[in-house]
């Protein structure tokens, strides 16, 4: 059996039995259906709201969830081996560096990945049992497709972390502090910035700053194919010249590439 | 002729200065044992992990089965060696079956190999049962199965003992002695120093990542000159009054205290006399040995240590 195909398929198990992914995929699935249904309580009417703002809704909350999730799976992939020995173990056996952690992100990528299709996929499946099946794909397609990249994205992050630090509580405080930095603390400053000073990023350049966070990347995505009268904050002034949808993919595929790309690199450097 | 494993030619690893171990020369033959001795910090887990490949030297040469262990071309070899890491924790939340299925499996072997590996260290029972649940024994029967997988040709095992009873350990014994007449080359590091005199061909004392001494236990008695110890029986009397047997006799330990080279002149003597009925004869332990070598070893090391603050830029 190939060897990064054993370690996937350990890693995946791993998630399954440590009910990670019933769990995610249960809060994904309540709260995408709740939003689909209960999302228009807060204008005063109960029903099922609009495609785009469901859409809005969603991305606004997967955006902090899928995130912090993808971090709490992976941050102590390596430390955590480190820690128990398990990892000197298996780099004497007849596996690479390379090999080990390309099997932990397919199996603990795989995990997020399934557990956000069904996840978002339930209440996918129930939009479009009401409203048509050709309303609802192209949207959801793109929805839980970029929230998958933004999962693995976050994924390959932990591993950089977990390979950087040489204890679980450090990776832990790490994972927190990234996760805090790119859901909220880059948006904030950003915004800061673009009320306290005139002229100083264009439109243009605000866009490109954006894409230097993964998690705006996967707002931008999103945001750009819905009706802008969803959309307020400083999202709104990028959409009319954001990049394409495809150049956004592009950048959120390298935003899983590259970090996991240095992990190997830092994982190939370290000395154990 | 037999073929060597294993060999270390000045072989040394230093982290940011720090000699962790200094030109280390050693040569493994197939099918041979080495005990690998020294207090913790001596260097014992660094010689392994060169001799692994998963470090590689900062200085001399490091062959395994012919080949640099870091190489590409070691890279078929890592099958046909086991290891035992000092203090590994398994997945806590895999069953004892899971985990060997595992690492058999990264070795190229199947599920039934795991089972068969567990029957041999005596798991079977608890095969089904998480690792969290297992005894500090068997979660070290545990890491021997795992060492043990596809029969390696050189076994590298740091403080294989610990946490197993005195069965177990007589049972690990056995199968070291049994994978020895298989052919396979033995490197077994311990604290434990009693009890494992009969099962290796030869010792390796490290202290401060220096090789203090090396050979067979004979040899390296010789070398210390380290008495063997002869009690005889109802005849305490005549051995004070004997001229060559008073050299000897030890007023405190009531025992005669000779070296390797009287052994047998003094033991001759000691049957000329008719009241003797009994003696018992015992050579210096291992843990003497030890002793010897550690003991001469501290005075030295404070010496060098002073030389070597000032001529720091050799």
């Amino acid at each position: 059996m190939n060897k990064v195909f054993i370690v996937a398929n350990k890693e995946f198990h791993d998630g399954l039995r440590n009910r990670w992914f019933v769990s995610i995929t249960l809060i994904f699935a309540v709260l995408s259906l709740g939003l689909s249904y209960y999302g228009t309580v807060v204008s005063g009417s109960i029903g099922v709201a609009s495609l785009s703002s469901t859409i809005a809704s969603l991305a606004s909350l997967a955006v902090f969830l899928i995130p912090l999730i993808a971090l709490l799976v992976s941050y102590d992939s390596f430390v955590g081996e480190q820690e128990s020995g398990t990892l000197l173990l298996l780099l004497t056996y007849p596996i690479s560096k390379t090999q080990l952690l390309i099997g932990k992100f397919v199996g603990q990528g795989g995990i997020i990945a399934l557990a956000t299709l069904l996840g978002f996929g339930t209440s996918a499946a129930l939009l479009s049992y009401q409203q048509g099946i050709e309303n609802v794909a192209p949207a959801f397609t793109l929805f839980i497709s970029s929230a998958i990249l933004l999962g693995l994205s976050f994924t390959a992050l932990a591993y950089l972390i977990s390979l950087l630090v040489n204890e679980k509580s450090k990776a832990a405080g790490l994972a927190l502090v990234l996760w805090f930095f790119f859901a909220l603390v880059f948006d904030l400053a950003l915004l800061a910035v673009l009320v306290g000073t005139e002229d100083v990023i264009s439109q243009h350049g605000l866009t490109y700053i954006m894409l230097l966070n993964p998690a705006d990347v996967f707002r931008l995505v999103n945001f750009a194919a819905l009706d802008a009268t969803d959309v307020n904050g400083v999202l709104a002034m990028t959409i009319q010249t954001s990049a394409s949808p495809a150049q956004l993919f592009v950048t959120l595929l390298l935003w899983v590439i590259m970090p996991l790309t240095i992990a190997n690199f830092i994982f190939k450097k370290s000395k154990i | 002729m037999k073929e060597n494993v294993v060999t270390l030619k000045g072989a040394g690893k230093s982290y940011d200065n720090v000699d962790a171990l200094k030109s280390i020369d050693l040569v493994l033959p197939e099918g041979e044992v080495l005990g690998l001795f020294g207090h913790n910090g001596a260097g014992k887990t660094t010689m392994m992990k060169l001799i692994l490949g998963v470090i590689s030297a900062s200085e001399g040469d490091v062959s395994v089965f012919g080949v640099t262990p870091t190489s590409q071309e070691a890279w078929h070899m890592r099958s046909q060696i086991g290891y035992l890491p000092e203090n590994v924790s398994f997945y806590e939340h895999l069953t004892g079956l899971e985990v060997l299925t595992y690492f058999t499996r990264l070795k190229g072997y199947n599920k039934q190999d795991a089972l068969a590996l567990l029957e041999q260290v005596g798991l079977s029972h608890a095969h089904n049962r998480q690792v969290k649940t297992y005894s500090k024994g068997m979660r070290q029967r545990l890491g021997l199965a795992q060492a043990f997988i596809g029969n390696p040709k050189l076994l590298l095992l740091d403080e294989p003992t610990v946490g197993l009873d005195p069965i177990a350990t007589n049972e690990f014994y056995q199968t070291v002695d049994q994978l020895k007449t298989h052919g396979a080359s033995i490197i077994l590091c311990s604290h434990v120093l009693p009890g494992v005199e009969q099962h290796i061909d030869r010792a390796m004392i490290l202290s401060q990542g220096k090789q203090l001494a090396i050979g067979s236990l004979a040899d390296l008695r010789a070398q210390a000159e380290l008495q063997v110890s002869i009690k005889p029986q109802g005849v305490n009397g005549a051995v004070v009054e004997d001229s060559i047997l008073s050299k000897y006799w030890s007023e405190e330990q009531k025992m005669l205290l000779v070296p390797e080279s009287a052994k047998v002149t003094v033991l001759r003597k000691l049957l000329e006399h008719e009241a003797l009925n009994d003696v018992s004869i015992s050579p210096a332990t291992l843990t003497q040995l030890y002793q010897h070598y550690i003991g001469q070893e501290q005075p030295n090391h404070i010496l060098r240590e002073s030389k070597s603050t000032g001529g720091s830029n050799e």
